[in-house]
């Protein structure tokens, strides 16, 4: 079973360096932001199996604060990309 | 081995082992997915959608394995682990949505094999809406 769990790391962090991959060679912005978000999403599951291999309960807890982390940071992203600023008063 | 399963014992551990190892591989399998998605797809709008559908079931059969392994072998109900199932349920294809709108609006082509394109046309059609209630005024 702990077999399986490394080999389910293993391929979960090669698709993480594809991720990498994309963040660093995209074309524009909004790629890099895609990249990004599925770098958030990747990593919260590579913490997920991590904590199965050494068999500890504490890292859950940062499971849910990266989830939410990384959803805000996209929204911050997609709002400044759009709007050219995060934080303005003009309601649209 | 025998004695075990006719104690019952042994078996819902063993139901459990072969549901953890559904989950996780169906995850893995996903996030891979993802990964071949986001390098190999032409544009930002189909990557988006490689991006936020299939990394969200990836993700979510990974961290459901996971609460599965730490209920039934560890006897550890983290109550974590499902809001944070439902929360990335919900907002993932949030964020790939707003990404991909922000990335339209940037003014970022889309891939020359696109069929179709029903964004411009709205957006121009919202425009001459909002100038005829201004020269209305």
């Amino acid at each position: 079973m702990i077999l399986f769990y490394w080999i389910a790391l293993m391929i979960v962090s090669f698709s993480f360096a594809g991720l990498l991959f994309r963040l660093v060679k995209g074309p524009t912005v909004a790629d890099r932001v895609v990249a990004l978000d599925a770098i958030g999403v990747t990593l919260v599951s590579i913490v997920a199996l991590l904590s199965l291999i050494i068999e500890t309960e504490f890292f859950l807890e940062v499971i849910l604060l990266m989830s939410i982390l990384s959803f805000i940071g996209t929204a911050a992203f997609a709002k400044f990309l759009e709007r050219g600023e995060i934080f303005d008063r003009d309601p649209r | 081995m025998r004695n075990s399963w006719r104690e019952g014992r042994f078996s819902i551990e063993i139901l459990v082992d072969i549901l953890i190892i559904l989950l996780i591989g169906t995850g893995v399998l996903f996030s891979a997915v993802t990964a071949l998605g986001l390098i190999r797809l032409p544009d930002v709008y189909t990557r988006t959608h490689a991006a936020s559908k299939s990394s969200t079931l990836g993700v979510l059969s990974i961290l459901l394995g996971t609460f599965v392994h730490f209920w039934f072998n560890e006897g550890i109900f983290n109550t974590q682990m499902v809001i944070a199932i439902a929360f990335l349920f919900i907002t993932q294809p949030v964020a790939g949505h707003l990404i991909g709108r922000a990335a339209y609006m940037t003014g970022i082509k889309v891939a020359e094999e696109t069929v179709r394109d029903d964004m411009g046309p709205a957006i121009e059609k919202r425009k001459n809406n909002q100038q005829e209630e201004l020269e209305n005024e």
